[in-house]
């Protein structure tokens, strides 16, 4: 599904990805560590398409095309779904008319006429059920005075309703208290299928305690210089990052 | 390849051609250029006007003389040569129309290019149009359904000859002669515009609706508004415009008096798109408006307005709250690029007691744009619990934008409630990116912010008014991806 190879990227002008290499195949679930500044949230602004990444070498590949150049809306609109790690407020936009319009530009990309209004309100009333969201919140304005928790429930919200093929979820667990971590977790759960892939990017052991990954890659300084199964992300949780940087240091 | 930044943004906003820039040839009456006794008293023979009339225009003719044209608002422009001016020019086929068959088929193409299908709006719409092309009405629907309530809508100059009574008794009276340079010059020469009466107790069953359109090179826009809404009744009147491209400037000054007797209520609704010049700045609408009403006790006035269009624009619609209980309201989006300039804002003048007044003002800019609010709330001696809202917005579009709030407060009683909140914010990146991300362009995502940015306004509009808003937002600041 995802074949990045070689990848190196830099912000302006600072040199951050130094060739990564990654593949992600359908039903997978992977996980990124790392400590902080390894270049894990760069990693899915880039997959994502961010302009202010500049791609300096190395390929992107998503179900087999190449989608280094092409808008962020285009790699949407073929199925890769970023949840942020610190979502935008946009005032005045309800979280119900954002939907409504992210499905129906991702339909009008498709060739599809705009989703009759029947189909879109029964799909927004499946979702919102799915991860307990209160009918009221759909209405408010789009992250507009949420909690940290309500943010993040609400990346997920949009995730269910896009139904993406591929999910980055980055740092989706900060801010999380215990429960929300588990309505959040147990969204992407039910999501989850053989045809769907998941990459979780995350700092800490905790939020794959509830989405199991398949695989864990150690991020540092720009590479994956460790990739292991979920035992790797205990091994951290006990012993920190300092061997890591030590074992690749040396 | 398609990386879209901010930059292209910008670059795209100052290169978009002005959507409506056609312009229709329809063999014109027109004057010639200039301006004294003998055009203004041209201007109201032609008319067919009575004396008093002709004499209340040649008072406000001599007050003018003597008047000189304002400097304090924050707009710069090369001031009009008010004797390169002609001031009548009127379509010259019939005058008026008993069908749209007889109606010049060109104007009908104009018509049909702005979306605005007569024949459609007479069919599903509920709205009767008093379209004004050119300073005459072309065509007046709706009418005989409108009479039945014995309400008065028409041009002002039929008004004048039909119902002199009402006219003379209040013209003048909300905004008088010689209230301000513009509002002198247009009472000399006011061409034509719309008079609307609503009989004591009567709740108008449809909104009222006028297009406004600047049609002949180097004519003034001299329109003049009269709307009276008796005791105890409702009218909600729209205006719109939009105009075609032109290189030199147009001059436009109207004056719109609203009188809102005992418990009667008017909104007053207006979009505004005329040309606001190329993108270096040239040419483009001047628009110089006074716009003001009158609430008697437990009156209430609403000015919503959606200004998108002109170079300059200098425009206060404004309340005095006369009467006891009564209430004022401003909602506005005022949208700037380019080179366009405006200064608009409102005055609340509180003199009955209990009077209540609300201002929602939401400023966009962008391209090298300057927007001003520039709003007076006063609480006069008398006004006894006189309470005010205000509240000014102002987003920005890239770095080369201005955005300005000049708010005026004068309390002289110590029972009023003011309360005054502003905010500046700019579209982010991140706020785009975001929207990219979840498969929203950019295009779309400018206009989704922008339109949340306005909901506020927006929401004040009448239905159709709304939708039709929302596409001149867009249209004013997005351009074609792609």
């Amino acid at each position: 599904m995802l074949k990045i190879k070689n990848l190196h990227a830099s912000v302006e002008d600072k040199s951050i990805l130094k060739g990564i290499n990654l593949e992600i195949k359908p039903g997978e679930v992977h996980a990124i560590m790392g400590p902080n500044g390894s270049g894990k949230s760069t990693l899915a602004s880039v997959i994502a398409g961010k302009e202010d990444y500049e791609v300096t070498d190395g390929e992107i590949f998503f179900e087999g095309e190449d989608i280094n150049e092409m808008a962020a809306e285009e790699r949407a609109h073929k199925g890769i779904f970023l949840s942020f790690q610190y979502p935008v407020e946009i005032p005045g936009v309800s979280v119900t008319n954002f939907m409504k319009t992210a499905i129906n530009e991702t339909r009008k990309a498709k060739g599809l006429e705009d989703m009759p209004a029947k189909d879109m309100l029964k799909l927004i009333r499946e979702k919102a059920e799915l991860l307990e969201i209160d009918r009221k919140f759909l209405s408010r304005s789009l992250n507009e005075g949420f909690s940290g928790g309500e943010k993040k429930r609400n990346e997920i919200f949009q995730m269910a309703m896009l139904e993406p093929k591929l999910a980055i979820l980055d740092e989706t667990d900060s801010g999380l208290d215990i429960d929300a971590l588990r309505i959040v977790a147990n969204g992407v759960n039910k999501l989850k299928s053989k045809d769907n892939a998941v990459l979780v990017i995350t700092h800490y052991q905790r939020l794959l305690e509830y989405i199991v990954p398949d695989f864990v890659h150690v991020l540092y300084n720009g590479r994956i210089v460790k990739s292991g199964t979920k035992e790797l992300a205990h091994e951290l949780e006990e012993k920190g990052y300092d061997w890591i940087k030590e074992e690749v240091n040396a | 390849m398609n990386k879209y930044t901010e930059d292209d943004l910008r670059e795209e906003l100052k290169t978009k051609e002005y959507e409506y820039g056609f312009y229709t040839d329809i063999a014109s009456d027109t004057f010639p250029n200039g301006l004294n006794e003998d055009i203004v008293r041209a201007i109201s023979l032609k008319k067919e006007e009575p004396q008093w009339m002709t004499d209340w225009r040649l008072e406000a003719f001599k007050a003018w003389k003597e008047m000189v044209e304002p400097e304090w608002a924050n707009v710069h422009y090369q001031k009009p040569d008010f004797q390169a001016i002609s001031y009548y020019s009127a379509p010259n086929s019939k005058p008026k129309y008993n069908s749209l068959d007889e109606v010049d088929p060109e104007l009908l193409a104009t018509f049909a290019k702005l979306g605005i299908s007569i024949d459609e709006q007479k069919k599903l719409s509920n709205v009767a149009m008093d379209v004004v092309v050119d300073s005459v009405s072309v065509a007046t629907t709706f009418k005989k359904t409108l009479g039945e309530k014995g309400i008065i809508f028409m041009s002002i100059s039929e008004a004048i000859r039909e119902h002199p009574e009402l006219v003379k008794k209040y013209i003048g009276t909300v905004v008088p002669q010689k209230d301000n340079f513009y509002a002198a010059l247009n009472s000399a020469v006011f061409s034509d515009g719309s008079f609307c009466y609503i009989p004591k107790g009567v709740r108008c069953p449809m909104e009222l609706s006028t297009y406004f359109r600047i049609n002949q090179a180097g004519t003034g826009q001299f329109e003049r508004t009269l709307v009276i809404a008796d005791e105890g009744s409702y009218v909600s009147y729209l205006e719109g415009c939009t105009a075609p491209s032109r290189d030199e400037n147009q001059l436009h000054a109207a004056v719109v008096e609203l009188i809102a007797l005992d418990n009667a209520e008017i909104k007053y609704s207006t979009v505004q798109n005329w040309y606001p010049g190329n993108a270096e700045g040239k040419g483009g609408v001047y628009n110089f408006v006074t716009k003001r009403g009158l609430c008697e006790t437990n009156a209430k006035i609403s000015w919503t307005q959606v200004e998108t269009g002109s170079a300059v624009t200098w425009k206060y619609p404004s309340c005095i709250l006369k009467g006891d209980n009564s209430i004022g309201e401003f909602y506005s989006i005022a949208v700037t690029n380019n080179y366009q300039q405006a200064d608009t804002g409102t005055k609340m003048i509180h003199l009955g007691k209990n009077t209540k007044s609300t201002i929602i003002s939401k400023g966009i800019s962008a391209g090298k744009s300057q927007n001003s609010y520039r709003g007076l709330v006063k609480i006069s001696p008398n006004a006894d619990n006189a309470r005010n809202f205000s509240q000014c917005d102002s987003l920005l579009m890239g770095n080369e934008c201005g955005a300005h709030t000049f708010p005026y407060i004068e309390v002289k009683n110590k029972t009023a409630r003011i309360e005054h909140e502003a905010t500046t914010s700019k579209i982010g990146e991140d706020q785009i990116f975001y929207c990219n991300q979840r498969g929203i362009n950019t295009e779309k995502a400018i206009a989704l912010i922008v339109n949340g940015f306005s909901k506020d306004v927006l929401n004040k509009l009448p239905m159709e008014f709304a939708v039709e808003a929302q596409k001149l937002l867009e249209i004013s600041l997005e351009g074609s991806v792609g």
